[in-house]
């Protein structure tokens, strides 16, 4: 019986005129273009720079905040007023004011102060905008003090796994899962929802179809169809920015083979309560938003507060988001992903053990 | 032999009674017209029938199985096609045919050669690779049928199966329908035109949740002194509480 039903399910997708091809360059739009604009180094800072002094080193800085690359010096302002018009209209994101008499005060008196004021609507913007140009301006500092010429201490960083501290290369694994939810969640969900809406569930629930092959006949397409999607996404990531995994590909299969089974359990699940596409969508979107904010996706699970890192067990999409990380940057093996494996069990269980709970062939 | 028999059937959607308190049992091979205005509960009364609704109260024995207790085993000795048109519109002729036959447990060589046989018998030899959603609406419904009673089902119910479908076609339909018959297959089929009720060999009609009338269509003709099953239908619903008359 699975057998007709697998291959209806599989004409069905070939034949739609859509589907197919949204399956092919969802993964090439996230993997080459969402790492790209879901980008937190901060670029681009507007500044305005109120220079009362007109001095050479006055001009000595602000030539070095320009070539900096970070800041965009957007004008040039008479006075604070005038540079604050600025901050209020949003052509500026901060302002650097450089006192009258900066330079005699420093030839003279060794020491003098600047005012950096940053509008904090973009919190992230403005702390790492004020950071940045705290730092540049203590360079600047150093290269007008000849002190501490010995025995200065200098840190040179090295950082582990990302050494060149690549964003993407943070998020393009997340967003393969990212990719993953969207076609194994929302197509099985969708797909019930819509033999609802045309009432040919009515026919097959008229026959004596077991429940668990219906659900078997709905989850198996989506998981193939989630393996293809996958690969795709390697080839991308490779292409684009020749990413390949430190770790095994086995592994990531094998985790992705569990979150495919537990999401498509659960975008069935959806299927069953809702009646209509409208409803479907509503749900699949409140929860996949909620389970991709507290997947650590885009921030750390343990920058959250308590109760939202203890709410984070609940996202499936946090424990495959590890597996990728790890076995992508630190090359991980099963052995130290164990949790993530016996979560993702847990998920899949639970979920399909619901879907075919809930499926009523009867009301 | 009787293939259904129902016995004091109730089905309660909060306070409405949608069908209340019916009785009634159909023979084998019988063609069963069951007749009703729209919302009369004859919709309701064959889901529960189906395996498809749960009863409020009351039982009822469909091909030998309880509907309560063994709704999946009725629903391996039935056919049904839905007032909705329930083909997948996006699979193609044989398709359709394989999936359903396929689901039913008809090995695939049976099927392979009766499908060859039903397209020749339906004149759609051209459409066997059509898209079912490319095809007229009432050969959809000849088609559907004949998916239906693929299976030999002991008993096939058919809601409304005519809705919509030009007179010339509705013909041919009933002829389906008789030919059915013939191989002993019990049709139980609801209907809104009162000329196709007179094909069948008995009529019941449903007046807000009950059975009010039930006999041949000659004899109901009798009884209520009418020309036609028109007339009998609309003495009938005159009664009704919610026909808004």
């Amino acid at each position: 019986m699975l057998k007709y039903l697998l291959e209806k399910e599989f004409k069905q997708f070939f034949r739609n005129k859509a589907l197919p091809k949204i399956a092919v360059v969802m993964p090439f739009m996230a993997i080459l273009i969402f790492p790209l604009v879901a980008n937190f180094e901060i670029k681009n800072i507007n500044l305005t720079v109120v220079d009362n002094d007109k001095s050479t080193i006055s001009r000595e800085l602000t030539e070095k905040v320009r070539s900096g690359g970070y800041f965009r010096i957007s004008e040039v302002a008479d006075n604070y007023q005038e540079a604050m018009r600025g901050i209020e209209l949003n052509t500026s994101d901060m302002i650097l004011e450089i006192p009258a008499y900066f330079e005699r005060d420093i030839v003279k008196e060794g020491t003098a102060r600047l005012y950096i004021a940053a509008n904090a609507v973009s919190g992230t913007k403005g702390g790492l905008g004020s950071a940045y140009l705290a730092g540049i301006v203590g360079d600047f500092n150093k290269n007008i003090s000849t002190v501490l010429k010995d025995g200065a201490i200098t840190i040179s960083p090295r950082f582990w796994y990302n050494p060149r501290l690549l964003y993407t290369h943070f998020m393009v694994p997340a967003l393969m899962v990212m990719v993953l939810a969207m076609v194994c969640g929302f197509l099985p969900a969708l797909n019930i929802v819509g033999e609802k809406e045309s009432g040919t569930i009515e026919q097959i629930n008229v026959t004596p179809v077991k429940k668990l092959t219906f659900i078997l006949s709905k989850l198996i397409p989506y998981w193939i169809i989630g393996f293809v999607v996958l690969t795709i996404c390697f080839l991308a990531a490779w292409m684009a920015y020749g990413l390949v995994p430190v770790g095994s590909l086995a592994t990531i299969y094998l985790f992705a083979a569990l979150f495919v089974l537990s999401f498509s359990g659960f975008g069935l699940v959806i299927s069953n309560y809702a009646t209509t596409l409208q409803q479907a969508m509503f749900m699949m979107f409140f929860f996949l938003l909620t389970f991709i904010f507290m997947s650590g996706l885009y921030t750390p699970v343990a920058n959250m507060p308590d109760w939202a890192q203890k709410l984070s067990i609940i996202s499936p999409l946090k424990y495959i988001i590890i597996v990728l990380r790890q076995v992508y940057l630190k090359g991980s093996g099963f052995s130290e992903l164990l949790t993530s494996f016996w979560m993702l069990s847990a998920f899949a269980v639970f979920f399909n053990g619901w879907a075919v709970l809930s499926y009523r062939k009867k009301s | 032999m009787k293939v259904i028999e129902v016995e004091n059937l109730t089905k309660k959607f909060g306070s409405f009674t949608a069908v209340d308190n019916i009785s009634f049992s159909v023979e084998k091979g019988e063609i069963f017209g069951f007749l009703g205005a729209n919302g009369a509960g004859k919709t309701t009364a064959m889901r529960m029938l189906c395996g498809l609704l749960s009863p409020t109260s009351g039982k009822g024995v469909v091909a030998g199985y309880d509907i309560l207790h063994d709704s999946e085993k009725v629903k391996a000795s039935i056919g049904y096609m839905s007032q909705k048109f329930a083909l997948y519109e996006d699979l193609k002729v044989w398709e359709n045919i394989r999936l359903y036959a396929g689901i039913y447990g008809v090995s695939e060589k049976e099927t392979r050669e009766r499908t060859q046989l039903l397209l020749a018998e339906l004149g759609f030899e051209k459409e066997r690779n059509s898209l079912v959603k490319s095809l007229p609406l009432g050969w959809r419904q000849k088609l559907a049928f004949s998916v239906s009673i693929f299976h030999n089902p002991s008993i096939v119910f058919l809601d409304e199966p005519t809705g919509g479908v030009d007179p010339v076609t509705r013909r041919q339909f009933w002829e389906m329908i008789y030919q059915a018959s013939e191989r002993g297959i019990t049709v139980f089929v609801t209907t809104h035109y009162m000329d196709e009720a007179e094909y069948c060999n008995r009529v019941s009609i449903m007046v807000d949740g009950r059975i009010d009338a039930l006999d041949s269509p000659a004899s109901l003709r009798k009884e209520f002194g009418a020309a036609d099953m028109d007339e009998v239908f609309r003495k009938l619903a005159r009664k009704s509480k919610n026909n808004g008359l």
